[in-house]
């Protein structure tokens, strides 16, 4: 049993370094990652995990990484052992691409939508699930594969992290987040499939101030929030 | 209905290819536009048809292209373009999104492709060449659950090879899905006991015979 923790202040970095000191990361941990290129993609708390130094990790996330910042920056650093994605390769993807090429990095490629599932699968405690996707394909091979109403399927492993990095745009101080736009992508499956879910919020709003009805992620799955907002006035810090 | 030959004419434009696709999606579909070359199909909607799209990265009802101060780095398209919001939409996370997908809940999908076999395969997402690196997306989720997989591309490479083949040659995407290709010469039905031809630009059905790896059949 653990309640929400929030940590802010005027130092974000240090309030986001309590918050990965806290989440027990370690060395060779699988970390999932939210975001959509840019989009959702908690910037902060990835520049906070390139600090903790932790390495040999696995990364799960829907790209590998843009520019120079953040995922990318991570990738640069050395920590990571292999990334398991849906699409690595974007114009800008120039730090993975050399890893990859060099032969320095694993990849795991995954379709977006099976990499979702997967996850969901852990988080809702289910032992996999018989998909259509990529059935007859590359990354279908050594697969055991069910036909179900006449149509060929193949099993889907659930996918677990130790610790889940997401963005949201607003939190209550029990950890109930709410999204914007589509920036909500990966965060909410990412949140149920990790050990420990840390989240970066724009805001952190008392209880009662966010919609029951329109909360996307329970308080249940967050762990750990990290308050980016300028004044986190009425939020204690307790990092 | 027979084949029709605009021979009057050549080939097709980029942005005359967007509204012929745009053309024959029906009224009040919902529908999914690939990364690249399909996103254009967008702009030709017709005003009023009801049709709603969606990005893979979460969202139905998505509008334009966004530009100047309505630029929000939440709100992007599949391509990671910044994009605008319809009265009406609505947002979910990506299970949810690739659930609607495999579900059959998606009505239309239009997809780029490197090659489209005559039973209706595809393949879109990797050359296999040694040093490329794989990126698949929601390319396979796309190409095996929206009900009508509609493909645009050039019908032939730069190479001057086919892109309408037997058999691909490279990594499958999906197996026998696509159910009609648009290119800048001519639209084809793919995926049944024989292929096609719908609709030409510039070229016949006896020409284009010459030319591609499979047999044709011009429209009853």
């Amino acid at each position: 049993m653990s309640r929400t923790r929030v940590h802010a202040g005027p130092d974000r970095a240090a309030a986001a370094d309590a918050a990965l000191a806290a989440a027990g990361i370690e060395t060779g941990s699988t970390i999932l990652v939210g975001g959509f290129g840019m989009a959702g993609m908690p910037v902060v708390l990835v520049d906070a995990l390139i600090r903790h130094g932790a390495d040999d990790l696995t990364v799960v996330s829907n790209n590998a990484g843009n520019g120079d910042t953040g995922l990318a920056a991570l990738l640069a650093a050395g920590r990571v052992r292999k990334v398991v994605c849906s699409f690595p390769r974007q114009a800008d993807s120039w730090v993975f691409d050399g890893l990859y090429r060099a032969g320095r990095i694993e990849l795991e490629v995954v379709p977006q939508g099976t990499l979702a599932e997967r996850m969901r699968a852990a988080g809702a405690g289910l032992g996999g699930f018989y998909c259509p996707t990529g059935v007859g394909t590359l990354l279908a091979e050594g697969k055991e594969t069910r036909v179900i109403e006449g149509r060929e399927h193949v099993l889907e492993l659930p996918l677990r992290g130790d610790v889940a990095l997401i963005g949201a745009h607003r939190a209550d101080r029990f950890g109930n987040l709410v999204y914007r736009r589509t920036a909500r992508n990966f965060g909410p499956v990412m949140a149920t499939a990790a050990a420990v879910t840390v989240v970066q919020v724009d805001e952190v709003v008392e209880p009662g101030e966010l919609d029951p009805e329109a909360v996307v992620t329970p308080s249940i799955y967050v762990d750990h929030v990290v308050d980016l907002s300028e004044n986190p006035a009425g939020v204690e810090s307790r990092a | 209905m027979s084949t029709v030959e605009h021979v009057e004419r050549g080939p097709l434009s980029r942005t005359e290819m967007a509204a012929i696709v745009a053309r024959d999606i029906p009224d009040g579909s919902f529908v999914n536009l690939g990364i690249g070359q399909p996103t254009s199909v967008a702009a030709h909607l017709r005003p009023g048809s009801g049709i709603t799209l969606h990005t893979e990265n979460g969202m139905l009802g998505m509008g334009p292209e966004a530009h100047g101060d309505d630029v929000d780095p939440d709100l992007t398209n599949a391509g990671k373009v910044p994009v605008t919001e319809l009265p009406g939409a609505a947002y979910f996370h990506q299970a949810d999104s690739f659930a609607m997908m495999r579900g059959g809940h998606l009505d239309v999908c239009v997809l780029g492709a490197f090659q489209v076999s005559a039973g209706g395969d595809i393949a879109n997402w990797h050359t296999g060449a040694p040093d490329a690196i794989p990126a698949v997306g929601g390319a396979m989720d796309l190409a095996g659950g929206a009900k009508d997989v509609l493909v645009m591309m050039n019908l032939f490479a730069k190479d001057g090879s086919a892109k309408l083949v037997p058999t691909c040659t490279y990594p499958l995407t999906g197996v026998g899905c696509v159910s009609r290709v648009y290119t800048e010469v001519a639209i084809f039905d793919v995926g049944g006991p024989e292929v096609v031809v719908l609709e030409t630009w510039g070229t016949t059905v006896a020409e284009l015979a010459t030319r591609l790896p499979v047999p044709l059949h011009p429209a009853d």
